[in-house]
């Protein structure tokens, strides 16, 4: 069942900015959805929306099968997570996560039960009685988490919850967050912009540019199959390499710098294209093979567990990633694209061939 | 903060001196006069002062007419500190809803209201003139004959009304920031977790807004309690006869009309008293209920 339906929606406001594009998605129950893309692109409109903190200027939005345009925020079975957490600061731990089941006029017992097995659950026991203001920013995103199960709504939102977090604590909770979603099976939206986030957390991702969606997938369909370049430039660190090159229907691909090899697509229409290679997909080889490519290193990152090339194929910029155990070859090395996953866009749009 | 070490023990002291005169000249030095002119009778000519103990206070305190001016100052004092605080807020409140966000506008509504307060005293009183105020006339179309300055509550009622008009901008201006300095998503998740907005405003707005509500609620009394002198003069016109005045009044006419220097000392040594008590009281059991960030 489509527990949210999102149909031709789109915002402007009243200042005349058109943050949101007529867009059109819907989340199953259950579904753990991240909406990402870089700031601006109107990912936290499209949840505010949601939640009925923004008005919607046109479309409709349905949530369990009703249309809630005009429902007032209280009354659409959401609870919303908040980037800097937002909780009552002159009330405790526990009247924080007690406070919209008291507004619902739910009786007292219950309310002392679910707030107290929210705690154990997110390991508030001993906080209970303390003010947010005595907690540490990890603690005050318990909190927040709690004041939002202890709802059992239809749906979560998230707006970017863990970005105040330092990267250790943001790392746990991400895994903290998504098992609980797991196991009270709550369906999800949740935005944020860094994209670890929305690889790690998503059943499905939402990549939004400029108040447009450019695709819908699962983490490993906006991996390995971007349908733009923007999709596959934002999604990966370091980003996938983009190489121009004029595609001339002849079923090879030309380089900068007098190189060529195989289109892995064939299109009817010749032009201007972007090769696209993952830094992980390209194969680094130490002496020239048949249709290998030259590869001028001039950097090395070491980062551990795996090394990063940094250099130039035909004049242009291009990573190579491999494990540490990759030896570091001596000036030019050569890449062997042939047998490796490539991709090739067109060069003016941006659209994947 | 930064902690200064002085080498010579004498130089904060000599740092502050001029603080502490202003205080002791201004402040404790008229206060101890008052609590000692309060034991004396003083020759009306100002030749010389015949001790008499609490003769000054027995006087006061037994007299039906200074109860009737306690009663009357507890009364006006209430009306104006309740109803200029809650109008304020009501304003602020509605105001706040419109420029969340715009700093501009903001910036423009709280000039406008900063320079209004004086203005606003004189046109309520200007309203109010038995001869050409639109209030009077207004009253009389529904056939309310007003004599302000000469019938009590017709006194009574334009006394409070311009100062309750007097004060409203000062107060708004400290709701309007007070408001403007809750978080834009707490009041957001109050939105999902309450559904009535009155309640809301009980249960959120209002405890946030506590620390300027208290603030201002010791400033409104305060202004009740004096600085309404000048209103209060300008509505009964020096002759305090039959109409209704306020302690503070009471003061001066005694002592400076009456030239009755002891009762007016001893009615002052009272008055102190009671705003030391009152003050007391609020910092003791109404700011316990205050949030402060
Ligand atoms: N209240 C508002 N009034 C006018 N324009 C707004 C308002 N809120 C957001 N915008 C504009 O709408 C666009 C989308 O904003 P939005 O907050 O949805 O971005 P976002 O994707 O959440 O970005 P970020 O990652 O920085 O939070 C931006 O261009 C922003 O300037
Ligand atoms: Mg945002």
């Amino acid at each position: 069942m489509k527990q949210v339906t999102l149909t031709n929606v789109s915002k402007t406001y009243p200042n005349g900015v058109t943050a949101v594009r007529p867009t059109s998605f819907e989340i199953e129950k259950g579904e753990f959805l991240v909406l990402v893309g870089p700031s601006g692109c109107g990912k936290s409109t499209i949840l505010r929306m949601i939640a009925g903190l923004e008005a919607i200027t046109e479309g409709d939005l349905e949530i369990a099968g009703k249309r809630v345009n005009d429902v007032e925020p209280a009354e659409r079975d959401i609870a919303m997570v908040f980037q800097n957490y937002a909780l009552y600061p002159h009330m405790t731990v526990f009247n924080n996560m007690a406070y919209g089941l008291r507004n619902r006029g739910t009786s007292k017992a219950e309310i002392d039960k679910a707030v107290r097995d929210a705690a154990t659950m997110l390991n508030l026991g001993e906080f209970l009685d303390r003010k947010p203001s005595q907690l540490s920013g990890g603690q005050r995103q318990r909190v927040a988490m709690g004041r939002a199960i202890v709802r059992n709504p239809a749906l979560f939102l998230f707006d970017e919850p863990l970005s105040n977090l330092d990267a250790k604590l943001r790392g746990q909770m991400r895994i903290e967050i998504r098992a609980l979603q797991r196991r009270l099976g709550v369906t999800s939206v949740y935005v944020t912009h860094d994209q670890v986030e929305a690889m790690t957390m998503a059943d499905r991702i939402v990549v939004l540019n400029a108040g447009r969606i450019e695709q819908i997938g699962t983490p490993s369909e906006i991996y390995h199959q971007p349908q733009s370049t923007f999709v596959a430039s934002f999604m990966g660190a370091p980003p996938m390499n983009l190489i121009d090159a004029d595609y001339k229907g002849n079923g090879r691909v030309y380089l900068k710098g007098g190189l060529d090899m195989p289109a892995p697509v064939e299109t009817g229409r010749a032009g201007s294209v972007k090769i696209g290679v993952r830094p992980e997909n390209a194969k680094m080889l130490a002496t020239e093979t048949q249709g290998a490519l030259p590869f001028a290193i001039n950097h090395v990152e070491e980062l551990g567990a795996i090394r990063l090339f940094h250099g130039t194929v035909g004049g242009q910029p291009f990573t190579v990633h491999t494990s540490h155990e990759h030896a570091i070859p001596e000036g030019t090395a050569w890449l062997d694209l042939e047998k490796s996953p490539v991709l090739m866009f067109d060069g003016a749009t941006g659209a994947r061939l | 903060m930064k902690r200064v070490q002085f080498n010579r023990p004498l130089l904060p002291f000599l740092l502050i001196l001029p603080q502490m005169a202003v205080i002791v000249i201004f402040f404790y030095w008229p206060s101890a006069q008052a609590i000692q002119s309060s034991f004396y009778i003083e020759d009306p000519f100002g030749f010389g002062a015949t001790f008499v103990g609490l003769s000054n206070y027995h006087d006061i305190l037994t007299s039906a007419e200074y109860l009737k001016i306690v009663n009357f100052t507890v009364i006006f004092t209430l009306l104006v500190t309740v109803l200029s605080l809650s109008i304020g807020l009501l304003l602020a409140v509605k105001a706040d809803k419109v420029i969340r966000g715009s700093s501009a506008y903001k910036t423009l509504l709280i000039s406008v209201y900063a320079v209004a307060p004086p203005v606003a005293g004189l046109i309520g009183v200007m309203f109010f003139d038995q001869h050409i105020g639109p209030f009077v006339k207004l009253a009389a179309w529904f056939g309310w004959e007003m004599r302000v300055g000469i019938d009590y509550w017709d006194t009574a009622i334009t006394m409070i009304t311009i100062s309750v008009w007097k004060q409203i901008p000062y107060n708004f201006i400290f709701f309007l920031s007070g408001l403007q300095g809750i978080s834009r998503s707490v009041v957001e998740a109050a939105a999902i977790d309450c559904r009535s907005p009155i309640r809301r405003f009980w249960t959120v707005i209002l405890p946030l807004l506590s620390p300027t509500a208290f603030f201002l609620l010791i400033i409104n009394m305060t202004y009740a309690l004096f600085d309404t002198f000048g209103i209060i003069d300008t509505t009964v016109k020096d002759k305090a006869a039959n109409n209704p005045i306020t302690l503070v009044y009471k003061v001066y006419m005694d002592g400076f009309r009456g030239n009755d220097i002891g009762g007016s000392s001893a009615q002052s040594v009272i008055l102190m008293l009671v705003v030391f008590v009152l003050t007391v009281f609020q910092f003791r059991f109404i700011e316990r209920r205050v949030h402060y960030n």
